[in-house]
């Protein structure tokens, strides 16, 4: 049975996994991205990483949680992101 | 009997003093007439430093119900009182706080919703959001309204319950009539209506989350749960009234109350402070030999059917008075009991009278012409004509 009016532990919301209700998929270009952070800073989800690849610094997408809203492809001031169409394997 | 202390005074000062004696601890309001009495008197007691409590003056309605919303999550007592358009603005937010479950009280001051602009006393605002999953209680008098008041929090507040509660006064007719009223003691409400302290509360020290998603997959459970709270309201309403009645000494039964209705061959219903009128009415009839009762109405959410069947039986005809209509369809209270009626044994014949609208005063003398009309359906076994605007002018 459901709890009662909806009241549930604080930080619940990451149980959620939105990736599902993706269309288009982020996909990072490691070389050329410049590890700006603009997409970190624009993301509505709040869900870029920042990794290392080859001892530079570069950010991707947690795809859990990324609905596929393509802001990040958008803002990107070297284009290194592009929008591919989520297809089952 | 206990010994009542009676003062005379408005009905909107009646109301506050009865909540004052509640200690509401947050109380968020905004003006409009003719509900601004209510929570002006309040606003004195706490700069007098007579009521401790957050008086919160917020720019607007929508904003006034969401501070409300806000403070209960925290776990504390709220009051807010509105009107008309005031009520419609809270709209949006009046369906949080009976999905969130929480016990809100707040007075409605009946007023007509415009256009044309009208500041006078029907029932089209608080019908209007009867869907919304708050309790409705409807007053018959200055006294009535302000033991309601007191009443609410704990039919609110129950366990079982856990809904918000909209108190219904008729805006002038009662929120502007000075009556003698007796008011209980912050004691004696004290001994009543123990503190409120919800399991669930917003707090930071053992942090919840509130207002949570409801995907499909969960949504429709939790509108079956407000469902089940307000048939357990139907239980637990009798119950307090029951003991608020021992204890302060006034009595008050059911979710309705019949008068006169034994062996009555016609019967009218309705709700609210036109009630004192219909019952000189029929203590007149009664008097010239005419076999008529009055039902009135004090619980709309949850609607009480099952108590209205059982008064019902053995009538021939039922006249229903709303104040208020559901343009291209019928009054609130008559659609209601038609829905209850239905598939119960009995088939009186109906008709609506709707009246009273935008302030129009309900003479007696209308009421009578209401009775006649009743009767008469009675008499001929057909209606003719089921929906009748009481006292519209010629063209």
């Amino acid at each position: 049975m459901v709890n009662f009016a909806g009241i549930a532990e604080p930080g619940s919301t990451k149980n959620y996994k939105t990736g599902t209700w993706r269309t288009y998929r982020p996909v990072v270009d490691f070389d050329k991205c410049i590890g700006c952070a603009k997409c970190w800073e624009y993301c509505p989800e709040g869900c870029i990483i920042e990794l290392e690849v080859d001892g530079k610094e570069v950010y991707e997408t947690d795809l859990d949680y990324c609905k596929g809203c393509g802001i990040c492809s958008e803002e990107c001031p070297v284009g290194a992101i592009e929008m591919e169409l989520e297809e089952e394997d | 009997m206990k010994r009542e202390n009676r003062e005379v005074m408005e009905g909107s000062h009646a109301v506050a003093h009865a909540v004052k004696n509640c200690s509401p601890d947050v109380i968020a309001a905004y003006p409009i007439t003719p509900q601004t009495h209510i929570v002006e008197k309040l606003s004195q007691f706490v700069a007098d430093g007579e009521l401790k409590s957050e008086y919160l003056k917020v720019e607007s309605e929508f904003s006034a119900m969401s501070a409300c919303v806000g403070a209960s999550a925290t776990g504390t007592r709220t009051f807010t009182a509105t009107s008309s358009q005031g009520l419609i603005l809270m709209d949006e937010v009046l369906y949080n706080a009976s999905g969130l479950r929480l016990p809100i009280v707040m007075v409605v001051a009946n007023r007509a919703v415009g256009a044309p602009i009208n500041i006078w006393n029907d029932h089209s605002d608080s019908m209007g959001v009867r869907d919304s999953g708050w309790i409705q209680l409807y007053a018959e008098s200055n006294q009535e309204v302000l033991d309601m008041a007191i009443q609410s929090y704990k039919i609110a507040e129950n366990d079982d319950v856990r809904l918000p509660a909209m108190v219904c006064m008729d805006g002038f007719i009662l929120t502007h009539t000075y009556e003698p009223v007796s008011i209980p003691t912050k004691e004696e409400v004290s001994d009543f209506l123990p503190e409120f302290d919800p399991e669930h509360k917003l707090d930071p020290e053992d942090p919840k989350s509130f207002g949570t998603v409801g995907f499909p997959g969960d949504f429709m459970e939790f509108k079956y749960q407000q469902h089940e709270a307000m048939q357990n309201a139907k239980e637990v309403i009798p119950e307090v009234f029951k003991e608020y009645s021992e204890k302060m000494g006034r009595e008050y039964n059911g979710l309705i109350e019949e008068y006169k209705t034994e062996d009555a061959d016609v019967i009218l219903i309705s709700l609210g402070s036109v009630i004192g009128t219909l019952k000189d009415t029929v203590d007149d009839l009664r008097n010239e030999g005419e076999k008529v009762g009055l039902i009135k109405v004090r619980v709309f959410r949850p609607f009480p059917e099952k108590q209205l069947i059982d008064a019902i039986e053995g009538a021939r005809a039922v006249g229903v008075l709303d104040k208020n209509i559901s343009l291209g369809n019928k009054g609130a209270l008559y659609s209601e009991l038609l829905d209850s009626l239905y598939n119960s044994d009995i088939t009186p014949l109906t008709i609506n009278f709707i009246a009273g609208l935008g302030g129009r005063d309900i003479p007696e003398s209308s009421a009578k012409k209401m009775y006649e009309k009743t009767k008469d359906v009675a008499e001929r076994g057909y209606v003719e004509d089921e929906i009748k605007f009481v006292d519209l002018k010629e063209a």
